[in-house]
């Protein structure tokens, strides 16, 4: 069995669902620039971070090649670089890498331009060249199999790890099943559950890079010589029933089903036209985790919630699954479909399983999910290792 | 009155998560496994939706369980039907605190 959708089919061959121009500053120093240049031109998305200059050589290769990553991924039809001058972050690099895609790509430097004024002018001008070049690419239909599927959880409470997460589980193994990528994170949430994770591991090398990330991620959180619990599980997550860590991992490793997990990427890496299972070494938090997925090159992002979290990311169509009956009739707005039938026993996973399948080839044709629709889709930041200095 | 269910996701279970709201000291309420075997169980504590109680005794410094996983101990003795969250459950992961106390009682040691 086949199932298709309607994308826009790239220059290099790779399928988006949404069809932006990509405002991209190389250092949050260049952010104001790039955030006018957005509230001017319709069709422009911005990638905002806090990175890119005074950090160590690793961070910023880090910094450069998750912004090379983002602007190469199939949602972006195009990209207008935002340069400050004097950055860290190789911007010269990343316009190269973005052109070498086949998109529509313009670079502005501030400092060249003469200031603010003059960039914010020279990058609405570039924008909208861009935005126009694109905007009459016609969707096509695409077999489902050209799709990678990120996913994660965010404000959980226990309802997460016995509704929502078990549907993405259930939608993760048809994906794999139907020959598409689903890609997991979360690598402090993989706690106390890494063994399970690891026996399903398709390689001893992968097995091996399991324990590898998930011993790097506890001696991160133990280096301060404190508990992590208020940080992970968070005072949220607390409140809604879990009570350690071990007990939201369980619950949270759930949504990554049952199918063999193919190996380990590092958090710029691209999954390119690699398919099945795959983790991202990423941290929980949903800045640095969606970005993290939209770097990888997910067309969307299915997220399981319980206490209701509404975030979303520029380039990347987050749906909301939430497994939290109360929390559903409370914020529909925000909510895309509901798991919490599950905990009242008025459907099966199967059930809400399906019903998910079908809203995520609606989604993938063009149907804009809440976060879209409410405009919440700013959640981004680069994950880095060491000190800012 | 519509039955209170705390349900144990797998057999090896000490814990149950009860989805229900005003579940108080003192309530009777049915512990539910997947078998759907029933029991019923009187709950010490009030507990909010989506928390866990015990579904027996459980020692101080016994493991706790749940998904038929060990998810922390108990920081002190637990009875059946008594509320389990961070006030008597320890999770053993991510103890900084832990591992730089051990590493201050290894510095004092005498060489």
């Amino acid at each position: 069995m086949s199932e298709h959708f309607m994308g826009y089919v790239r220059a290099d061959g790779q399928v988006g669902c949404r069809n932006l121009v990509a405002v991209i500053p190389g250092v949050t120093c260049a952010g104001d620039v790039a955030a006018a240049i957005v509230r001017q031109v319709a069709g422009t998305v911005g990638l905002f971070h806090h990175q890119g200059c005074c950090q160590l050589p690793p961070d910023l290769d880090r910094v450069t090649e998750t912004l090379i990553a983002l602007g190469c991924s199939p949602n972006v039809g195009a990209a207008l670089i935002v340069s400050l001058g004097c950055e860290g972050t190789d911007t010269e690099k990343l316009y190269a890498a973005v052109r070498a895609t086949g998109k529509p790509t313009a670079i502005i430097r501030i400092q060249e331009l003469g200031g603010v004024s003059a960039a914010i002018k020279a990058g609405i001008d570039a924008a909208q060249e861009l935005v126009m070049a694109i905007s009459d690419l016609q969707r096509k239909p695409v077999d489902i199999s050209r799709v990678t599927m990120a996913i994660k959880c965010g404000a959980s409470d226990t309802t997460s790890g016995m509704a929502s997460n078990c549907v993405i589980g259930y939608v993760a193994d048809k994906l794999v099943d139907l020959g598409a990528a689903v890609v997991f994170g979360e690598t402090t949430e993989f706690l106390g559950g890494e063994h399970l994770l690891a026996r399903r591991a398709a390689t001893p090398e992968a097995t091996q890079r399991i324990y590898d990330i998930v011993a790097r991620m506890e001696a991160r959180a133990e280096s301060l010589g404190c508990d992590m619990r208020k940080g992970q599980p968070t005072p949220g997550n607390i409140a809604g029933g879990l009570s350690c860590i071990e007990e939201k991992s369980l619950g949270a490793i759930v949504k990554s089903g049952t199918r063999p997990i193919q190996g380990v990427l590092e958090y710029p890496e691209r999954l390119g036209e690699r398919k099945g299972l795959w983790i991202k070494d990423t941290p929980g938090r949903e800045p640095e985790i969606l970005t993290g997925m939209a770097a990888t090159g997910a067309q969307f992002m299915l997220f399981s919630t319980g206490r209701g979290a509404p975030q979303g990311f520029p380039t990347m169509p987050v749906l909301k699954i939430c497994g939290n009956p109360n929390t559903f009739a409370r914020m529909q707005h925000d909510m895309d479909i509901n798991a919490g039938c599950i905990i009242t026993g008025e459907k099966s996973i199967e059930e809400v399983g399906e019903e998910t399948f079908r809203a995520i080839l609606a989604l993938l044709s063009g149907r804009q999910t809440k976060n879209e629709t409410i405009g919440y889709h700013s959640s981004m930041d680069i994950y880095t290792l060491g000190p800012v200095i | 009155m519509k039955e209170t269910i705390a349900l144990k996701v797998s057999p090896h279970d000490n814990v149950a998560t009860i989805f229900a709201d005003g579940v108080t000291d003192g309530s009777v309420i049915t512990l539910l496994d997947k078998e759907g075997k029933r029991e019923t169980l009187t709950v010490i504590g009030d507990v909010p939706y989506g928390h866990k109680v015990a579904v027996c005794a459980i020692g101080q410094g016994e493991k706790i369980y749940k998904y038929g996983e060990e998810i922390g101990v108990a920081g002190k003795a637990i009875k059946k039907g008594e509320y389990v969250h961070i006030h008597n459950l320890d999770s053993m992961r991510g103890r900084g605190d832990l591992a730089h106390l051990a590493k201050l009682a290894k510095e004092e040691e005498p060489t």
